[in-house]
Formats: C-alpha cells, sequence, structure tokens
C-alpha cells in the first residue's frame, strides 16, 4: 500500500503561518452584535475555506449559508463533515447561472441528507466535475479540526488504513515512535472562516450549547475568523454567574448575530424540530432546473433575508408546530 | 404469524446483539435493530450515535444521526471525536453498515459508481462515519438486501474496510487487531466469514431459502458452513414489539 494519499489539499496545515494569523485576530471583550448580512459580508471573502457547524441538518448555521448565496461569495472552498443541507444550499451557488460558490470540497459525507435521500442538485454538482474533491471521513475531519484547535500542523489516528478513502485523501501512513504501529497521519485544517448556531451567546460572543456538540468546540478554536448565530442572546451577567456552560469563548468570535430559527428547516434541539415537509420539497423541486431556479429566486434570491423566508414557509404558526414537535421542550431545563 | 423480510432482517440483526455490549449505529434498520434488541434479548444494551448522542431511551426512529432523538433522555450528549474515540479505545462492540456495494471480504462501497474518481457517474455520499467505525469497533455488521448489483466480485472504490484483500491484510495495513466484519443480514441468510480465508460464509438459510438462491443472488463464490443451520422466523413477541413500540408508524417494516 502506499503510504500516502493522493488527494489535492485544499488548506494549509502549517502550525507556525496559522500563529501568525492567530497573532492578528482581535482577543479584546468587545461588543460584537451585527446582523447576519454585516457579518457574512465582512468575514467571508471569495475563495475562503469555510467550515460549517453542527451536524446532518441539526443545529445548522441555515441563515448564514442563505446569506452567503444571496450575497454572490464565490470559489469557497469547504469542510463536509455529514454535509446535508449545508452542503444542498452551497451547492444552488454551482451550475444555476450564478458563477461557481463552491469551488473544492474536503469530503467525509456530502450529497445526502441522511434517511431523507439524496439531493439531486447537489449529485449533478459534483458529477460534473467543476468542484474539485479529496476524500477522508467523519472522524478525520474532526480530528483535523482538533489538531488545529490544539495549535498542531497534524493529529495521528487508526482509521481511514488500507482503503481508497485513504488513497484519495491528504493523509499519510507513519509509524509510531514509540510502539512502531502504524497510523494515519491528518493534516491540522484551520479555516479562514467557520459559522456555528448555538441557542445561547451574549453580545461578546459566549456561547453555551444544548444537546451535541459535534465538532463545534474544536471548529471555533481551529478558525481564523468566526461568526456566531445564536437563537437568544443572553445577558452577559448569565454566563459570569455560570461559566461552566460556556464552550466556546468570546476570544474565538468576531460576530454574534442573534437569529430566531435560524437553524431552519433543521433541527434545533431543545427549541424546535426540522421541517421534513420543507425538506422534501427541496429534494423534489432540484429534479428540474427549472423549477429549482424558481424556488431558490423565491426562498432565498428574491427576499430581503432569513425572516422573509421564514414567513414564505409558514411563519410563527409552522414554527409553533416545528416547536411542538420537538419533544424535548416537554421535559424540564 | 405472517412477516415481511425487512421484519425478519431487523430481528436476525437484533439477536446477534449480546446483552451489555455497546452497539454505534445509524438511522434506519440498525436503529430498529438495537432498539427491539433492547426491548427483547438485550435490555442492557448501550446505544451511540456519531454525533454524540450517548445511551438514549429513543422514543421513535431518529431521522438523522444528530437529530434531538439521538439523546433524548440520554446519558450524555458529548461530541463526534468523543464517540469515534470511545470505539479507537476498544469500547465499542458493535457498528452496522450499509453500501451500495460489499465485497466478498466484507468491504463496502458508499462514496461513487465509476471508474474515474474525479467525474464519478454516480457520486454517493462518502465514507460520513462508516470508515471510521467499521476500522476501529470490534465487530461490524451489514444489513442489506441480497442481490448481484451490490453483492459484487469488485468494488468500484473500497470506502470502509472490511477484511480488505484476506486474512491478516487490515492488521498489515495498520488497523486494531481483532476487528472486523462478522455478520451480514439479508432477506435470504445469515452470513459471517471463514476463519481462514476471511471470505463470507452462508451460515444460515431463511425459512423457504435454498442456498443455490442465495449463490445466485451474490456475485462472488460463497463459503459455506456446514451443517447449514435454519434461521427461526421472528417470535410473535419480537414482531408485536417491532410493530407496537419499535416502528408502530411502519418507516422502516414498511419499505418492504
Amino acid at each position: 500500500m502506499n503510504d500516502h494519499g493522493t488527494g489535492a489539499a485544499f488548506s494549509d496545515p502549517s502550525a507556525n503561518r496559522a500563529r501568525e494569523r492567530f497573532a492578528t485576530k482581535p482577543r479584546a471583550l468587545t461588543d460584537k452584535l451585527t446582523t447576519v448580512a454585516d457579518a457574512v459580508s465582512r468575514l467571508v471573502h471569495d475563495g475562503d475555506y469555510l467550515a460549517i457547524g453542527g451536524f446532518g441538518c441539526d443545529r445548522l448555521p441555515v441563515v448564514v449559508v442563505h446569506e452567503i448565496l444571496r450575497q454572490g461569495k464565490q470559489n469557497l472552498r469547504f469542510a463536509g463533515h455529514t454535509a446535508t443541507h449545508d452542503f444542498q444550499l452551497l451547492c444552488a451557488g454551482n451550475g444555476m447561472g450564478r458563477g461557481k460558490t463552491l469551488a473544492a470540497v474536503d469530503i467525509a459525507y456530502v450529497v445526502g441528507l441522511e434517511a431523507r435521500g439524496l439531493s439531486p442538485h447537489a449529485r449533478r454538482t459534483m458529477e460534473s466535475g467543476e468542484v474539485a474533491f479529496t476524500e477522508w471521513s467523519n472522524y478525520a475531519l474532526a480530528v483535523r479540526l482538533k489538531a488545529a484547535a490544539m495549535g498542531l500542523p497534524f493529529l495521528p489516528a487508526r482509521s481511514m488504513l488500507g482503503t481508497d478513502t485513504f488513497k484519495h485523501s491528504g493523509a499519510k501512513v507513519i509509524e509510531c515512535p514509540f510502539t512502531g504501529e502504524k497510523l494515519v497521519a491528518l493534516p491540522a485544517l484551520y479555516p479562514d472562516v467557520s459559522a456555528i448556531h448555538v441557542p445561547e451567546a451574549d453580545r461578546y460572543g459566549n456561547c453555551r450549547i444544548r444537546g451535541t456538540s459535534v465538532a463545534d468546540i474544536d471548529l471555533a478554536r481551529a478558525s481564523h475568523r468566526l461568526i456566531i448565530t445564536c437563537e437568544r442572546l443572553i445577558p452577559h451577567d448569565e454566563i459570569r454567574n455560570d461559566p461552566t456552560r460556556t464552550v466556546i469563548p468570546f476570544y474565538c468570535v468576531d460576530a454574534v448575530c442573534e437569529a430566531p430559527y435560524g437553524s431552519y428547516p433543521g433541527n434545533m434541539p431543545y427549541e424546535y424540530f426540522s421541517d421534513e415537509e420543507h425538506l422534501s420539497q427541496w429534494l423534489e423541486v432540484e429534479k428540474d432546473k427549472t423549477a429549482f431556479r424558481d424556488f431558490l429566486n423565491k426562498y432565498i434570491y428574491d427576499v430581503k433575508d432569513f425572516s422573509e423566508y421564514l414567513h414564505l414557509c409558514g411563519g410563527l404558526p409552522r414554527l409553533q408546530e416545528l416547536r411542538r414537535q420537538e419533544f424535548l421542550l416537554h421535559r424540564g431545563r | 404469524m405472517i412477516y415481511n423480510a425487512m421484519e425478519l432482517m431487523i430481528c436476525c440483526a437484533a439477536r446477534a446483539l449480546e446483552n451489555g455490549k455497546t452497539v454505534a449505529v445509524g438511522t434506519g434498520v440498525p436503529c430498529a435493530a438495537a432498539m427491539l434488541a433492547q426491548r427483547t434479548c438485550s435490555p442492557q444494551l448501550v446505544i451511540f450515535f456519531e454525533a454524540g448522542g450517548v445511551a438514549p431511551q429513543l422514543p421513535t426512529m431518529p431521522i438523522s444521526v444528530g437529530d434531538s432523538r439521538t439523546f433524548y433522555r440520554g446519558c450524555m450528549a458529548t461530541s463526534m471525536a468523543d464517540i469515534m474515540e470511545t470505539c479507537q479505545r476498544g469500547m465499542m462492540d458493535y457498528t452496522f453498515l450499509g453500501g451500495a456495494q460489499i465485497d466478498a471480504y466484507g468491504n463496502l462501497n458508499s462514496t461513487m459508481v465509476g471508474t474515474d474518481y474525479a467525474k464519478p457517474k454516480v457520486r454517493f455520499p462518502g465514507s460520513g462515519g462508516a470508515n471510521d467505525l467499521a476500522s476501529l469497533c470490534w465487530r461490524t455488521l451489514v444489513v442489506t438486501n441480497h442481490d448481484p448489483r451490490r453483492f459484487v466480485p469488485k468494488l468500484d472504490f473500497l470506502t470502509t474496510p472490511g477484511y480488505l484483500a484476506g486474512a491478516g491484510a487490515r492488521e498489515a495495513a495498520g488497523l486494531p487487531p481483532g476487528t472486523g466484519p462478522y455478520r451480514v443480514i439479508t432477506d435470504l441468510a445469515i452470513l459471517g466469514y471463514h476463519e481462514q480465508t476471511r471470505r463470507m460464509m452462508v451460515l444460515s438459510l431463511h425459512p423457504g431459502v435454498e442456498l443455490e438462491q442465495v449463490q445466485r443472488a451474490t456475485g462472488f463464490e460463497l463459503e459455506v458452513q456446514r451443517p447449514l443451520e435454519a434461521t427461526s422466523p421472528p417470535s410473535p413477541h419480537e414482531l408485536q414489539v417491532l410493530r407496537e413500540e419499535v416502528d408502530p408508524h411502519r418507516y422502516i417494516i414498511g419499505r418492504c
């Protein structure tokens, strides 16, 4: 077996160069409250390496991805670790007459929406050859983010070995200096910009997460720039009174946006369940390109902001129904 | 009692999960099997979801490996790395996987169909967590329909490791010793792997199924255990629990 994968590298694993960039990152306890439109316009640049928090259709900052499309950001590179509706959205910026939102993707899981099926347009995009890609696994991407969060150039792990997934990855086989065992070396992944949706944050960017954290605690620390969207702003004093609950600290965060239902049509634990009817509509309408173009215009490009999209999707009555479906609400906090 | 092939597969999968062990599952059939096992043969089975859900009391079937139900009344909601590292430490007994293609050594393809990686004929999601789970859990189970387009002599892409090229290959590649494919449960039979060759082997035929039928539905030569066992049909109790508690809306068992 070859001892290194042949997949292209879409980001720089150098810990020293990352340090130079982190050296200039603002770290003061300052008010970062702004709008999603302003955050995306200032912090997401054409050609950036982008990562998105959450998992599947769960706790996704959908509100940020819509804004990225509306602002027509181009040639992004992307970390696809069980990327579902977020990837589907980014692909909507390709092959639809609006340039090329997505240029490259590190794949662990893309084009699918788990048990809901595969996205026809994401598949068209990936089968067109216009997006470059390299293969990984979910844990491999989590480890790559962990390495970056640790300020290292790589970390070892024990998966991917012996497979085509490894062969088409950017990983290498190394020998453990202590035991001689074979390990896979995974290059650190320092995203240029990331977006994470959380239930509660203060205006400085101190965040709480309820439910699974997936890879977000590392992702927040690994990212050069970070946009936080939250269901609710909470007072800074509440953070100070219970600092144990803070999982992302203010100095990792560059913008804080209050965006209630910002994960819609995804599931936000303890807040609202996913809108399965609307997600099915996406999968259905994507089959026909013209119908999909009209759909995108209606729901994303011709609306002023995300709240107008929520309104189009049924507004408060629909969102209240999704809150009822989120049975976790029925349990005490 | 009358039952369909999906119900039989879920019952077989549930019976394969020993009490007091740990299992990492995804959505769909694996989750149904683990839920059924907890309610029948293995009440102390601990369920994990790779997005971070630990020991949930699943009220209904999740639609995502990360949705709210995957940690509903769980013991912990943690990170993906924490779950995968529990596997890497050797504490995950079972995992359940699927794929578009499987070969004689239990290797799986969930990445692509075609010959040009950069321009696939059909692009599938990729590994997700499958490669990690099959690398790091002790025993990997696959539940799938049995047909020759799925059971192929050569995969278009080896996404997830089975026994790779055969006996000793996993260890030579650096994967943790003692791990690997354990069972394949199909609509025709229960299969395992030959101790020496590590090739897929028929262990048990489902009611009314002939060995010939299983071989015809497989694109490679199967090993056969002698004497062959006969799969017990689902018991009335298993069917009752499956239909009334595990999948009352027939999301999975209605697929047949």
